[in-house]
């Protein structure tokens, strides 16, 4: 699912990225460990395409991401990942179910709202639907903001300090959400973070 | 969800900032287009009037003032002329007509204007119902003053020295109705026509010795007429000769200066809401930085979030346009029903002229052009370095 090679992402003539090579199995989790400024939102946007990197290669389900052009990576992103931010981010003017559909529609899908019900009856979140995203608790949002990232059942999801500014109950809640949900849709999970207390849930992990 | 939509969902959630950039925009559109639908019409309205008349010869003093009082009927004459020097003139060979006016009195503010036949040729005005006077103490009157005065034939009219309503009557010499116009458009429409004789029979009181009239309306056999005429009369004669189309556009020259000094209003206010619009968009801009990196990562190209971006101001504008436009014709046709209650000419808003369309086009481009640096900002957005540093 995921091959990175040689990959160095330098940022005003300093190297902030350097990972020489890391494979990631369909439908695995990983973990991206590190501590802040060491690269792993980098490394999540360049995976995301989001950021081009200096030099490697990087390959997604059988992608080459950076020889993809700008707008072929946008549809990429759009259709076949998840990302869930550190700031749990949402578009506070619109409902949940709104922020939902955008996702869908950016992906080239049609709306489809049995799907975005499903998710969030399986996030628990379902009686949200209709409420103005702004107008939901960061808790709500972190389900939400998961339920916005598996709606395409995109092939991998990656998730940004997911836990970091969560209490030990909350971080273990959440935690447990992404996996499953990661599972659901067979997708590939990758999670960055310095959060330590969930080290122990991953096999699989790259030091940065 | 589309791009509209979302430009409308974040135009909802600032709903005092919103109507407040489209009432800026609004105003300055409104105020332009009811200058525009004012002016058009008063133009049109006294061109037309003054199309049907090359040379109007009449006593001598003010020519603008012979021009109002005789051709649009808005002003006191400047006096009255001889009846044989005006015959003169009218035999001249330069001369294919020659329509004699006598003016004075009123009827409830529409003046009564005694002439001859050729009044309703040179206006174009068709009799409705009736029939041309013929006989004195005979009117037939313009479907205006049978409308707002309920006049039917038969009716019996009387006039009032002056042109003001208030005028001393002439209760002894009342006018009978024996035809109505067709609505022509013009002048003709607010007038009672009544034959010269007629006025010199309400008047022959104060008549003096000479028969009197107030001025002649001519129109040329040939446009050498337009050379020579005049200046024959000016020099050669007790009379002036002077020509509705240059007083008039003399005229609309002395408006058009307060006129054009509201359009700059306008366009300053325009111009306001204009920067007003760019800073509410670079603020938004500013605001939502995050959602659009959001966007971004979500799939959306760097081209829909300008497109956002410019939806949201587009929006805006068309608002702020279809809004100022209503304002301006209701404004218009509020202004048109007072005046049509004063008498006065008539002005409608329920009328399109061909300068608000470049108008609108204007508002659009100014408008589209001020939103494109926040549409370029959000186009060079760059999702990962915002994210990163959150």
């Amino acid at each position: 699912m995921l091959e990175i090679r040689s990959l160095r992402h330098e940022y005003a003539g300093r190297t902030v990225l350097d990972v020489p090579s890391w494979d990631v199995g369909k439908g695995e989790s990983s973990l991206v460990l590190g501590p802040s400024g060491s690269g792993k939102t980098t490394l999540l946007n360049v995976i995301a395409g989001l950021a081009t990197p200096t030099a490697g290669t990087l390959r997604v389900a059988g992608e080459e991401i950076t020889r993809l052009s700008p707008s072929a990576r946008d549809a990429f992103r759009a259709r076949k990942v998840g990302l869930v931010l550190q700031t749990l981010h949402l578009i506070g003017v619109v409902s949940v179910r709104e922020n939902l559909r955008l996702a869908q529609r950016l992906a080239g899908s049609p709306v489809d709202d049995s799907r975005i019900d499903e998710v969030l009856a399986s996030l628990a979140v379902a009686t949200l639907a209709g409420a103005r995203a702004r107008d939901i608790s960061v808790g709500e949002a972190q389900r939400v903001a998961i339920a916005r990232a598996v709606v395409n059942r995109p092939a991998l999801i990656l998730a940004d300090e997911p836990t970091s500014a969560l209490d030990d109950a909350n971080c273990e809640k959440a935690l447990a959400l992404l996996l499953d949900q990661a599972a659901a849709c067979g997708a590939t999970l990758l999670v960055a973070t310095h959060d330590n207390r969930i080290r122990s849930r991953f096999a699989r992990r790259l030091e940065l | 969800m589309r791009i509209a939509r979302l430009a409308l969902a974040y135009l909802a959630s600032r709903p005092l900032a919103t109507a407040l950039n489209v009432a800026m925009l609004a105003l300055g559109v409104a105020t332009i287009a009811f200058l525009l639908l004012v002016t058009h019409q008063a133009e049109e309205r006294l061109t037309r009037d003054a199309r049907a008349v090359d040379l109007v010869v009449g006593a001598k003093g003010s020519p603008l003032q012979l021009i109002l009082s005789t051709v649009f009927h808005a002003d006191v004459p400047t006096g009255n002329i001889g009846l044989d020097e005006s015959r003169a003139i009218a035999t001249n060979p330069m001369v294919a007509s020659a329509t004699p006016l006598a003016l004075g009195d009123s009827f409830r503010g529409h003046r009564i204007v005694g002439t001859d036949a050729s009044f309703l040729a040179l206006h174009d005005a068709k009799l409705a119902q009736g029939r041309m006077f013929e006989a004195e103490m005979e009117a037939v009157v313009g479907a205006e003053v049978a409308r707002r005065q309920g006049l039917a034939l038969g009716a019996p009219l009387t006039g009032a020295h002056g042109l003001a309503a208030s005028g001393p009557a002439h209760g002894d010499h009342p006018y009978r109705v024996v035809g109505i116009l067709a609505p022509a458009g013009t002048v003709a429409d607010r007038l009672v026509l009544t034959s010269v004789e007629s006025v010199w029979h309400v008047h022959e009181e104060h008549a003096p010795a000479r028969k009197e009239i107030t001025a002649l309306l001519i129109r040329y056999r040939t446009p050498l007429a337009a050379a020579m005429l005049p200046r024959a009369v000016n020099a050669g004669t007790a009379m002036q000769a002077a020509s509705p189309a240059y007083e008039s556009a003399r005229l609309l020259d002395l408006a058009g200066v307060g006129v054009q000094t509201l359009q700059w209003f306008a366009v300053v206010l325009m111009a306001s809401a204009a920067l007003s619009l760019f800073a509410a968009l670079s603020s938004a801009l500013q605001e939502r930085r995050y959602d659009l990196a959001l966007l971004r990562t979500l799939g959306a190209s760097p081209a829909s979030l300008a497109a956002l971006t410019l939806a949201e101001g587009v929006t805006l504008l068309m608002a702020g346009a279809i809004l100022g436009l209503a304002l301006g014709h209701g404004a218009a046709h509020a202004l048109g029903l007072w005046l049509a209650a004063s008498g006065s000419w008539p002005l409608t808003g329920l009328a399109w002229v061909a300068g608000e369309a470049y108008l609108v086009l204007a508002v659009l481009g100014i408008g589209a052009l001020t939103c494109l640096v926040p549409a370029l900002q959000a186009y060079a957005s760059d999702p990962a370095s915002l994210l990163a540093k959150r």
